[in-house]
């Protein structure tokens, strides 16, 4: 019999994952409230009765921090090319297929330059539903142009986070678009080019701790996740449950990780006016 | 010693004792042909089994205990090392070690993760996974290099950054992301090398440089074959599978064309040999200093990004 054994008596089971059912009324998540979608839709997907911000996609984003039809996507066809081959329970190339079917993406992200409150901006939405928001080299490579038109634009850079981190299916090719988009942004830095980061449910991994960490001013939704290791893992090394709070937006501002917290509503207000001050 | 001979090592092992054994009675009896023969044979087995080893023995090997770490190397191949310690902002992290030392003509700035031998060292080292601090300490050492014009070396052997509770309050990512940003643009030469694990993020934040190496018998890649197991395939036990799926060895990665060169170990891997290892990589390092040095600051820069700007692969 083994002496030294790992207590597991402090870690209690996950959380169930609650779903949202389809169709006109969409319950809220936090506290249950029945919403119905077009309601919920022009409170910019947030809860009416708790304040809850439901985690939604690029296109959402756009639609409501763009000025009306200002927003010109680039490299719109970039895909994947499954350099590795890579299978694990599935083809790496038939997950991608099946996603882009099913989202109507072609990767966890989507950039452009438009306007916001009249100021032309590069900007960057990521997308959790493209296999969990991962970085690949799309993502590095889409990323890295749109510093680079702010840079050659000379307009200010904005990212939208949401991502588990860089993507396990294209390995080493993932964990280097980390030091390309890095190098990119310190290259934007020493041009004196306004970035803002605003990090959403859930920003973590190798994107947290490369982009999305990097803001001149780094602004977060309300109670989003936001860190480098994935709760799941930390309670698993340290044996213990983790503290109410930890890894959210509002335990980042109290360590002193991120400047604001903003409400989603007033999230196109405070980008503009921060970009008044920098430009 | 015996518990860590890797499995593959066992048929070797068993003649290496074979002929030991002979040795003891090789002046009594007339077996000199035999033991000679013995160790043409050994030779050869060497050589078929390491040349055709799995993505998962290379693992192990570059997980080696008895493999050299980053003070090891540092204590062999260079002179006059002065350890420097502290990010002069919270503590001394003891995964990551650095500070001046000399390659013959050359004074440098070397700095690397550093695992425990022992159960005791590696709960002191903290098995060579570092907090934010580490990270914030390397930034520090190399921007003192940057001072005083002296090019950097790092050396890469690490399980992953430390996932825990306080690394997290006090900012891994942002440790991570400050490093990536600041070592692609620091003004004076970075030469990296993996001599044992390359773990993600925790790799990487100190491996951002103009010449990436790798000893043969490492891996780098974006998560280890166990976690990458346990995540896609929900079970601990296809670190095999995962270790080939990921593509992570030096021959790999040179193929991807994301490291520059592959260092060859002593036969049968680095632990066979520190001091030939050691010798093997000082002169790589001196040749690569050697051209590094002749270029110019905003020239370094402007390579570096452009060598990290071409990794990837995607179709338009």
């Amino acid at each position: 019999m083994s002496w030294f054994k790992r207590s597991k008596q402090n870690i209690s089971p996950e959380s169930q994952k609650r779903s949202m059912p389809d169709g006109q009324w969409i319950k809220c998540q936090e506290c249950d409230e029945i919403i119905h979608n077009k309601q919920l839709e022009i409170n910019l997907w947030v809860c009416l009765k708790c304040n809850f911000h439901f985690r939604i996609g690029a296109d959402e984003y756009i639609s409501f921090l763009m000025d009306d039809g200002s927003f010109k996507e680039y490299d719109k066809k970039m895909k994947s090319g499954d350099p590795l081959e890579f299978v694990d329970t599935k083809k790496y190339s038939e997950r991608t297929s099946s996603t882009i079917k099913k989202t109507g993406l072609n990767d966890a992200v989507k950039t452009g330059i438009g306007k916001l409150n009249g100021k032309k901006v590069s900007a960057a939405f990521m997308d959790f539903r493209f296999i969990g928001g991962s970085m690949g080299s799309v993502v590095g490579e889409k990323i890295a142009r749109a510093i680079d038109r702010a840079f050659e634009n000379k307009i200010p850079l904005i990212i939208i986070s949401q991502s588990g981190g860089a993507r396990m299916m294209e390995a080493a090719y993932s964990l280097m678009q980390m030091a390309k988009t890095s190098s990119r942004l310190a290259r934007l830095a020493d041009a004196k080019i306004p970035y803002i980061s605003v990090l959403t449910d859930p920003t973590t991994g190798g994107t947290t701790a490369s982009y999305a960490m990097l803001g001149d001013v780094i602004l977060a939704e309300p109670k989003a996740l936001i860190g480098f290791a994935g709760p799941r893992v930390i309670k698993e090394t340290i044996g213990k449950d983790l503290p109410p709070g930890f890894q959210r937006s509002e335990f980042l501002l109290e360590h002193g990780f991120v400047d604001c917290v903003v409400q989603r509503k007033e999230l196109k207000n405070n980008l503009s006016a921060l970009i008044d001050f920098m430009m | 010693m015996a518990s860590n001979i890797l499995d593959f090592e066992k048929p070797i092992a068993e003649l290496e004792n074979k002929i030991r054994e002979m040795r003891k009675y090789e002046d009594n009896l007339d077996i000199k042909e035999e033991i000679s023969s013995l160790e043409e044979k050994v030779v050869k087995l060497k050589q078929n089994i390491y040349e055709n080893l799995t993505r998962w023995q290379r693992v192990q090997l570059a997980r080696h205990p008895e493999r050299p770490y980053t003070l090891d190397y540092i204590y062999m191949m260079t002179k006059n090392f002065i350890e420097l310690h502290g990010d002069r902002q919270y503590r001394d992290d003891k995964a990551i070690v650095g500070g001046f030392a000399s390659i013959d003509e050359y004074k440098v700035m070397i700095i690397g993760q550093q695992k425990g031998r022992d159960t005791k060292s590696n709960i002191y080292r903290n098995f060579g996974m570092a907090n934010p601090e580490g990270y914030r300490k390397a930034l520090r050492l190399m921007k003192l290099a940057e001072k005083f014009n002296k090019p950097v070396i790092t050396l890469i052997d690490t399980p992953g950054a430390y996932p825990g509770l306080e690394a997290e309050q006090n900012g891994q990512a942002e440790a991570i992301a400050r490093n990536l940003l600041e070592m692609s643009r620091l003004k004076v030469p970075i030469i990296v090398v993996i001599i044992g694990e390359g773990a993600s993020g925790g790799a990487l934040g100190i491996a951002v440089g103009d010449r990436i190496l790798m000893l043969e018998n490492t891996w780098y890649s974006v998560i280890s074959p166990e976690s990458c197991s346990s995540i896609l395939w929900r079970s601990w036990e296809y670190k095999e599978q995962a270790a080939e799926a990921l593509k992570l060895t030096a021959v790999d990665l040179l193929e991807q064309k994301i490291i520059d060169k592959i260092i060859p170990e002593p036969l049968g891997g680095a632990h066979k040999d520190h001091n030939k290892m050691a010798e093997t990589l000082r002169n790589e390092l001196k040749s690569e200093l050697a051209a590094l040095i002749k270029i110019k600051p905003e020239k370094l820069i402007q390579n570096r990004l452009e060598k990290f700007g071409k990794m990837g692969v995607y179709t338009e």
